[in-house]
């Protein structure tokens, strides 16, 4: 499957990555044997196997629920940039909605 | 003082002894630090002020008889979080980042009495070979200052093997502590995943990362790896079984141990022959110290590359998305938009090779080519999983060689990144598979080290120590020293 | 055309845990922005989530009270997307196997029932808060982010507004039972989206949907999908076409406003949370969660009708919600008649409620007091009147002992003979003509000569007593 221009442009644009015009042949072309590299996997039979998503295949581990003071807002705001009063401050949102959730 | 000299028992003794103090050992890592880090470049920040004062409280209060870590120094690379020292994860996007809590493994090590000296230098967020991908500085190999230490912990093996310190912790997620071990001539252990609490090290592959110590010694390591080792509440993917003393039995040698050899794992057709002839060599001699010597197969193994770098990459990308220039690092100068400070900041932080990482991770994962590449990988990983889980019914660890080549020349790979990921063949199915392993000198190639390692069982770091002990006092590659030759 | 609007709506509900679903800063609201917060919810470098067991414990009640199945294998994923109140840029959530699954509620519209099945119930974690000033800037608040939620996503089963606001009242009811949420719409405890497309009545397939955000009462859940569903119609029978797209509800104009157009659907890169290992929930789990609910509505409403022989309707205002349900239970359970105690609760009580815009709990009535009052009333110690008094009191101010306010106030009808008799002698003395038209069988000459003695004794004499004792009196004359 060879990758074209336009898809690395799409996927930069998901991963909020811009790719310089003069340079974006190139690197479509490194992106392209990387790809075609890990593609090797295809010739691989995974017919009916389980996938593996964690290093360890150890379950339900949890916390209970007792709560601890928040770290101080001084000591999380010295690597903000901006901030207003105890709020971190950014260029006005798109939309006007919340986030997804 | 030379800790080429010394293992951590002997300076303990000394400590212990009064021979000298901690505050004159810590100040003897700074001399040492400033004799040679000009030309190693191991160390991207010193804390020396809070490292000597920490020893002048360790002199005060007394150096623990008990405790063989109390008042000794350690390196501890820069994707580590250490409160109130800088941690860039050699990136431009941290450049300044002052983190406000301690790893775990950072509190464990201060808990054990051990004094962070300083972070050190690494490929950028722990993507690459040869510490060449760090934003903020080379990092030269102490055995030929023209070549490459290793990556991606490069600055932590260099600062072992240079001398400057006698212990350091690296990260593994597909070889980062291994290789350089294995380039720099020293013991560099790879835990059991889930062994080592991850909270506080900065994610590249969440699955798939490990901390680890890199030092001159086998028993060194072990003990090491005692003190930060452990379930931790925080971090739940970190073991909830028991956790050993790794340096019970470490003497018992390794009569009627059955040792298997991964016959993908040695490819006599190599360009470095040495490289395959030392382990080979290494192999007679556990032979004849008692051992049986097993071939086994691990048929997935050319897998292991492909699967690693769709595993790693799909991680990657989104434990990179935090980076985005609004609650903490780099943010560009040139803002108009919401969008540009994501755009722009990320774009000017990240240098090529995390891009590139992102880019497959996040091409990896959209939607078309999940099942293709992002699920068959976690599939291959199960098939390769099991390759060990099987060759493991039949015996007590694993020997290879931990990589195809001795440390390169500096620019010499840098701009085939596809070369620069196969290179990492040997190493990534350890990580794929969760087992433990440790890289340990093996010989020399043209004056420079060649490393071996000893993969054992989930959670049996023991018997890879037991080994790897009883091939160290059978040999003596640890009386050779780097030459610090080469370079400009 | 004939069209008929098919409705399916997402409802988050936050859980209501001490500490946040993946770290231990408090999950509360209303302090000081950004100081609820650790550097979990900031995700800075290096941290990890941890999850908090009562988190699922909450879930799997919720899901259960909708009737769901419990998934045995569950675990989260991560939903990967850009925003300035999102710090990891991956929200942790639940993807293909939510915790539950294949639920329902019945729904009942002017008393017409329907099931509405509930396709999921999933956990995740909320998001902190935007606020935009007019200056250019927006300012993010991390407070709520990382508190525990659960997405309830039904089936596209509604077919009018009515329906979708009966559905939310019943989530609502039926969540708060459990008592594992405020489910507080205008607190955001509740949020609503909403999936709407229009079809031709007969239809079997769907429309093209859209999706209407910001609905953030139940008022504007259904305005909103009346202002929708005309438009759709509007666009529709004149030819038009629909656009998937996601639009708000402007409170203002009463209307819905594009927000933005569904570019092929965002992708939001799904996969597997490492850092969390997988959840392997037991039957015996389950059955354990399952028996520690509190009787559900429905089944108090029966009861309710059984035991006490209240009438259906009576049973289901009591049991409309939790607080009102469990008063009225402690009530009787105080010795109080249940149907006494169902006219007050359902007469003056709501009647004070409504009128205060108050919650039975910000008042200073207890269920104990209440019972102690009714029974007053019923042994005469208190007239019905002087009732309304003490009701009074006992809302506004409170009281322990009831028995010894009224006797405390002077509140204690007058109902003994030998202290009345006196009184109505001096009565009859008096109002000779009263006797007189009494004996012609002149039923209202009793009637003023009860109202004299009432006001003699400034009300507190015992009517039931005062009329005995006057007609035995008047008898004897």
């Amino acid at each position: 499957m060879a990758i074209n221009e336009e898809t690395v442009k799409q996927v930069a644009k998901l991963a909020k990555l811009e790719i310089e015009e003069e340079s974006i042949h190139a690197f479509t072309k490194e992106i392209d044997q990387i790809v075609d590299m890990v593609e090797q996997l295809e010739e691989l039979d995974t017919e009916g196997v389980e996938g593996t998503y964690h290093g360890l295949p150890q379950k339900n581990v949890w916390r209970e629920d007792k709560v601890q003071k928040g770290t101080d807002r001084e000591e999380l705001f010295k690597n903000v940039k901006t901030r207003k009063d105890g709020y971190i401050e950014v260029p006005a949102m798109f939309d006007n909605g919340g986030s997804e959730a | 003082m030379n800790f080429l000299d010394y293992t951590l028992e002997d300076l303990h003794e000394k400590l212990v002894n009064k021979e000298f103090t901690a505050v004159e050992l810590m100040e003897s890592v700074y001399e040492n630090i400033e004799e040679t880090d000009e030309k190693v470049g191991a160390f991207l920040t010193l804390n020396k002020e809070d490292a000597l004062a920490a020893a002048r409280e360790a002199d005060e209060k007394g150096i623990d008889p008990d405790n063989v870590l109390s008042g000794l120094p350690v390196g501890i690379k820069d994707n580590i979080s250490t409160k109130g020292v800088r941690t860039t994860a050699a990136s431009k996007m941290l450049e300044d980042f002052v983190p406000v809590y301690d790893a775990t493994v950072v509190e464990k090590l201060k808990q054990a009495g051990m004094i962070s000296v300083g972070k050190l230098n690494m490929d950028e967020f722990a993507m690459g070979g040869s510490t060449e991908n760090s934003a903020l500085k080379i990092t030269r190999n102490p055995w030929d200052l023209s070549k490459v230490p290793g990556g991606s912990s490069g600055g932590s093996a260099a600062a072992v093997a240079a001398g400057q310190v006698p212990v350091s912790l690296g990260s593994d997620t597909g070889g980062s502590i291994r290789q350089p071990a294995s380039f720099t001539g020293l013991v560099g252990m790879k835990p059991t995943y889930g062994r080592v609490s991850r909270f506080g090290l900065i994610a590249f592959g969440s699955s798939l990362d490990q901390i680890g110590p890199f030092t001159r010694t086998v028993k060194d390591n072990a003990l090491v790896l005692n003190a930060i080792s452990g379930t931790d509440d925080r971090d739940g993917t970190s073991y909830r079984g028991e956790t050993p003393d790794f340096t019970e039995g470490i003497d018992k040698g390794v009569k009627g141990l059955r040792i298997g050899v991964p016959k993908e794992y040695f490819h006599e057709d190599a360009k470095e022959t040495e490289i395959v002839e030392s382990v080979r060599k290494a192999l007679d001699m556990y032979k004849k110290m008692g051992a049986e010597i097993v071939e086994v197969s691990l048929p997935h193994s050319k897998y292991g590359i492909p699967a690693y770098y769709i595993i790693a990459s799909s991680e990657a990308s989104s434990n990179l998305q935090r980076f985005d220039g609004i609650r903490y690092g780099y943010r560009s100068e040139n803002i108009g938009s919401l969008e540009d400070i994501y755009v722009k900041s990320r774009s000017e932080g990240f240098g090529l090779e995390v891009k590139r990482r992102i880019m497959l991770g996040t091409f990896s994962l959209s939607s078309g080519f999940y099942d293709a590449h992002f699920k068959k990988a976690a599939q291959a990983r199960t098939l390769i999983r099991q390759d060990f889980e099987k060759a493991f019914e039949d015996v007590d660890v694993l020997v290879a060689p931990t990589t195809t080549s001795t440390a390169f020349e500096i620019g010499g790979k840098i701009d085939d990144p596809l070369a620069m990921y196969m290179a990492d063949v040997l190493t990534v199915p350890v990580n794929l598979a969760g087992v433990p392993s440790l890289s340990i000198p093996c010989g020399f190639s043209e004056d420079l080290p060649v490393g071996m390692q000893i993969i054992g069982k989930h959670f049996d770091e023991q018997t890879i120590y037991r080994a790897a002990y009883a091939y160290e006092q059978a040999t003596d590659h640890l009386e050779k020293k780097p030459s610090f030759k080469g370079g400009e | 055309m004939n069209l008929e609007p098919v409705i399916g709506l997402e409802v988050h509900v936050e859980l209501k845990t001490d500490s946040k679903m993946f770290s231990p800063s408090p999950a509360h609201f209303g302090a000081e922005p950004n100081t609820n917060t650790n550097v979990i919810d900031w995700g800075h470098p290096g941290v990890l989530p941890v999850v908090n067991k009562r988190a699922i414990e909450f879930g799997m009640k919720a899901a259960l009270t909708l009737n769901c199945s419990i998934a045995n294998d569950t675990k989260f994923d991560r939903k990967n997307y850009f925003y300035p109140d999102n710090p990891k840029a991956y929200q942790i959530s639940q993807f293909d196997k939510p915790i539950g699954y294949d639920g329902w509620i019945e729904i009942d519209v002017k008393g017409e029932k329907k099931r509405i099945r509930i396709e999921r119930v999933h956990l995740e974690e909320d998001a902190g808060k935007n606020t935009h000033g007019d200056n250019g800037s927006s300012y993010v608040d991390l407070n709520r982010q990382g508190t525990p939620l659960i997405e309830i996503v039904s089936e596209a089963d509604m077919r009018s507004p009515e329906e979708a606001q009966a559905y939310l009242d019943t989530v609502k009811q039926l969540i708060q039972f459990t008592g594992v949420s405020d489910v507080k719409m205008q607190e955001g405890s509740m949020r609503c989206d909403a999936n709407i497309s229009l079809r031709p009545v007969g239809q079997e397939e769907f429309g093209t949907k859209t999706e209407l955000k910001n609905l953030n009462s139940f008022n504007n859940v259904r305005k909103g999908l009346e202002h929708e569903i005309k438009r759709q119609e509007k666009l529709l029978n004149a030819g038009g076409e629909i656009q998937q797209e996601t639009r708000r509800f402007d409170e203002t104009t009463g209307e819905t406003i594009l927000m933005r157009v569904k570019e092929g659907s965002s992708d939001y890169r799904y996969f597997p949370e490492p850092d969390i290992p997988n959840l392997e929930i037991s039957s015996d789990w389950i059955e354990d969660v399952r028996a520690s609910l509190p009787e559900m509505p429905k089944e108090r409403m029966e009861r309710y009708v059984k035991d006490y022989n209240l009438p259906e309707y009576d049973a289901g205002v009591l049991t409309a919600t939790v607080e009102m349900s469990d008063f009225f239970q402690e009530t009787v359970d105080h010795g109080a008649d249940p149907k006494q105690a169902s006219n007050w609760l359902m007469g003056e009580v709501s009647a004070y409620l409504n009128s205060e815009h108050l919650e039975l709990h910000e008042t200073k009535l207890t269920p104990k007091a209440l019972a102690e009052m009714i029974n007053l009333i019923a042994d005469g110690t208190i007239s019905s009147k002087i009732a309304k008094k003490v009701f009074k009191e006992l809302i506004t101010k409170g009281s322990d002992d009831v028995k010894a306010l009224v006797e405390d106030k002077g509140w204690v009808q007058l109902s003994d003979p030998a202290k009345l008799l006196p009184i109505i002698s001096d009565i009859l003395d008096q109002n000779e003509q009263s006797i007189e038209d009494y004996k012609n069988g002149k039923d209202r000459a009793l009637g003023f000569l009860v109202g004299n003695v009432m006001k003699q004794t400034r009300g507190k004499a015992n009517p039931g007593v005062v009329n005995k004792l006057l007609k035995e009196e008047m008898d004897k004359r």
